[in-house]
């Protein structure tokens, strides 16, 4: 059932990593990624890898889990490693009917992949270590400068966190629309791909109408409640930079250095 | 009477193998006659929605079997498809599921999926909107422009229309007035009467069901706490409060008297048989 | 004592789907006495809720006045001190809980009104233990009962320090256990902390615990007094579609037939003492 669904995908925890600043949690990802995107060889891939394999020690987070997040990408993973490995031009290893494999071919794979499970992955643990609400308040925090140019900060900070309060509430009622259409005789599960389609019309429109309805009712109740935009707006947890966080920055910045000079002796 | 339902050795377990395991339905074994009206009742979690949606082949057993007219409902996919036409359900807050654009359409939607020619479709909407009071002239109005309490007669002649031999109501009644409580209740009742079907009422308010069932089945944490008629029930009214239910208000009444020594039946739950009880109390000191 | 909420000659209509007006009310006055715990008793459509939203300027006169402690509704700069003294919660506990932690939806209203941070944990903490809510602060609200969201929504209101709460069938929605949660506890502010409770229902066994009943029938106040003054009237209830406490309609069933039994024997515990002299005589 679709209750069954773990969500925000947030494995709860009191580490050195969950405790960091959301802000500096999500700095180091764009740091990370930077880095990742400038590795060439072993010796800046394998510090990318160390670097992960330390954090997700420390956080304590199951390797289980984060295989878990990389399942739905295998097949893509496959399909560039296989491109990689036959479409590249260098000095040919192997020659069969269509399909030439080089010796670049098989290192280009290689990395290929390696990038991007170290990219899935270390995206994976922002999440797996922040709570929604702490991202949230991360991103808001982080994009307020751009309140200058009158971008709507505020705003898309409260619809995310009104959208991560009614993921759970919508999917109750979409498991409840389903299970009292199936109790009419609805079925979803025979016929062509159009007669599917048009069988869902009857679980889609009333939950179309419920959201327009509960949309108008929160906006209701957040007007009882005072809302009146971002203007004047405080909070009640405010966000502290501590000197853990310095540590990580130090240390962002130190795998950053090191991945920009190992580069150019192009290890 | 013939048993319609017999429910044997049920048991439901949500989310096996997760951290959110958990047991809804513990052995349950209970018979519905033919013809019967049942009133089911417990408190919230206490299996009553994972048992309905057991009736009608929706979710299927852990363990133990639904026998429907003798039959296992789980015997191969045409008797499981079957047993949602011969078991009607309408869940909680039904009216949340309309979504044609006339009520005539939406009251058609069930009867479409059983295959049954446009005329007979036709027939079965006129009479299920009769059932549940509506004019014929609003056959045609969009559902969405009705008021909630008439969106959820639509909704209930929906499930009507399929013309099931056992129809089960999930709080039928939540959050309408006590005039709209009371004209639904009859409506359900009225169809009992003329269709001879047999009608399960899942409900937490004991005044309402008390008035209406033949025997009422208390639930309790996911097993049968009793099942008998209302006032063999209501003999058990401490059991009922301490299980987390009330009883209804005669009954409460009458319970205080019993406590005060009057020579009451503390399980009297319907305001006639309480107001002639004390009358002839009354009458029969006046004779002394 | 002063008035929480006076509606002078209030006039409201609704605009149907197809244009047309549905007069609501035609010159309603009422006023309700500050601290006072008053509810409000109606079948569906007798303009309750219309009623409610006029209490803090959601909606507005179309005729008339409302006063809310001394300000006048319509007047557009004296909003958020309306709605800030008068705080509103709904039937529907899901649509009107803004975070997905319960401690930072209770800070929502206290935040919108631009206090300081240690203040409004301080008021959060607070609200949530008078609402006995506060051991499942950091809890996710899609978890908790249907009682337990209302008692949340009420100590989200509370972190705003209102003088006066209204609430707008709050436990349609509930099992009886929840019901009991819910009514106890506005029960408890009223009377411990003094705030003006306005309780719309059409459950008459939660309307028995207020000071005074006002009944409502098409826009118009049909009865008003204290629950024994009104519930005595048992015909006019039914024909207003409302329920009547058992009590009072064996007694005025008994009475009929010649019995004298007092007509506002309300609670079971009076009714069946009445009736227990009444029976030994």
């Amino acid at each position: 059932m679709l209750k069954d669904i773990t969500l925000g995908q947030y494995f709860p925890g009191n580490t050195f990593v969950h405790r960091l600043d959301p802000r500096t949690k999500l700095l180091m990802v764009i740091v990370y990624i930077i880095a990742l995107f400038l590795c060439e060889w072993f010796v800046t891939y394998g510090i990318m890898l160390t670097f992960l394999a330390v954090t997700v020690a420390i956080s304590r987070i199951r390797l289980k889990a984060l295989f878990k997040g990389l399942k739905p990408l295998i097949f893509i993973i496959i399909f560039t490693a296989l491109i990689n490995l036959f479409y590249s031009d260098g000095e040919v290893l192997v020659k069969f009917w269509i399909f030439t494999i080089t010796k670049e071919g098989i290192f280009n794979a290689f990395f290929l992949v390696l990038r991007i499970m170290l990219l899935v992955t270390g995206t994976f643990m922002l999440t797996y270590t922040t709570s929604p609400i702490a991202l949230t308040d991360g991103i808001e925090s982080l994009l307020s400068p751009l309140k200058k140019v009158r971008f709507p900060v505020h705003e898309l900070a409260m619809m995310m966190s009104i959208a991560l309060r009614f993921i759970p509430t919508l999917i109750e009622e979409t498991d409840k629309v389903i299970s009292a259409q199936k109790a009419r005789g609805a079925d979803f599960e025979t016929g062509n791909i159009f007669r599917r389609a048009k069988a869902l019309i009857p679980i889609l429109i009333p939950l179309f109408v419920s959201a327009f309805r509960r949309a108008d009712e929160l906006a209701t109740a957040m007007e009882c409640r005072c809302y009146h935009g971002g203007k004047g707006r405080t909070k009640m947890k405010q966000l502290h930079y501590r000197l853990a966080d310095l540590f990580a920055f130090l240390i962002g910045a130190a795998i950053l250095a090191s991945v920009i000079i190992l580069r150019h002796y192009g290890l | 009477m013939s048993a319609i339902i017999e429910v044997k050795n049920l048991s439901h377990t949500y989310s096996i193998g997760t951290p959110f395991e958990h047991k809804a339905v513990v052995n349950m074994n209970f018979t519905v006659e033919k013809g019967e009206f049942l009133g089911i009742i417990g408190h919230t979690g206490s299996g009553k929605s994972t048992l309905m949606q057991h009736l009608n082949g929706l979710l299927k057993p852990t363990e133990g079997e639904i026998l429907l007219g003798g039959e296992n409902i789980h015997k191969d996919k045409q008797t499981t498809r079957a047993a949602r036409f011969r078991v009607g359900l309408v869940f909680q807050y039904p009216e949340h599921q309309i979504f044609e654009e006339t009520v005539y359409k939406d009251i058609a939607f069930g009867p479409k999926n059983m295959g049954l020619s446009a005329d007979e479709i036709h027939q079965r909407v006129l009479r299920a909107a009769a059932f549940v009071g509506l004019k014929e002239e609003d056959l045609e109005l969009s559902p969405f422009n009705l008021s909630g309490g008439q969106m959820r007669r639509v909704a209930i002649a929906g499930v009507i229309a399929m013309e099931p031999e056992v129809i089960i109501f999930d709080e039928p009644t939540a959050g309408l007035d006590p005039a709209g409580c009371k004209s639904l209740l009859s409506n359900i009742k009225d169809y009992q009467k003329a269709t001879g079907a047999t009608v399960l009422m899942v409900s937490h308010s004991m005044d309402d069901v008390a008035l209406l069932a033949d025997r009422l089945l208390v639930l309790n944490e996911g097993s049968v706490e009793m099942l008998a008629t209302p006032s063999q029930v209501f003999v058990h009214a401490e059991r009922l409060q301490q299980i987390g239910l009330t009883v209804p208000q005669v009954t409460a009444l009458f319970l205080r008297l019993k406590q005060l020594g009057i020579s009451v039946d503390p399980a009297t739950y319907t305001l006639d048989s309480a107001v002639a009880q004390l009358l002839s109390l009354k009458g029969g000191k006046r004779h002394a | 004592m002063t008035d929480a909420i006076i509606a002078n000659d209030l006039h409201f209509s609704y605009t149907q789907y197809d244009e047309s007006k549905k007069p609501i009310f035609q010159g309603l006055n009422l006023s309700i006495a500050e601290g006072s715990f008053v509810a409000v008793l109606g079948h569906n459509g007798c303009g309750k809720s219309t009623l409610a939203k006029h209490m803090n300027a959601i909606l507005l006169p179309e005729g008339g006045k409302v006063y809310v402690f001394g300000y006048n509704t319509s007047e557009d700069e004296k909003l958020l001190d309306i709605r800030r003294n008068v705080g509103m919660v709904f039937q529907n506990p899901d649509n009107q809980m803004v975070a997905n932690v319960v401690e930072e939806d209770v800070a929502f209203a206290p935040e919108n009104l631009g206090i300081a941070p240690q203040e409004i944990r301080k008021r959060v903490d607070e609200a949530l233990k008078t609402v006995g809510m506060y051991d499942y602060r950091s809890h996710a609200p899609h978890l908790l009962s249907g009682g337990q969201k209302q008692r949340v929504a009420i100590a989200g209101v509370l972190a705003m320090q209102p003088k006066c709460i209204v609430l707008d069938e709050p436990t349609a929605m509930l099992d009886p256990h929840g019901r009991e949660e819910v009514i106890s506890t506005i029960e408890q502010l009223n009377r411990e902390k003094g705030i003006t409770v306005i309780l719309i229902t059409h459950h008459m066994s939660e309307a028995t615990r207020a000071d005074r009943v006002i009944v409502m029938d098409k826009g118009h106040i049909l009865l008003d007094g204290t629950p024994k003054e009104v519930f005595v009237h048992t015909e006019l209830l039914k024909k207003a579609g409302l329920d009547v406490p058992v009590t009072t309609e064996i007694i005025s069933q008994l009475n009929r037939t010649g019995a004298k039994l007092p007509s506002d024997a309300l609670s079971i515990e009076e009714c069946a003492q009445a009736l227990c002299a009444w029976l030994k005589v």
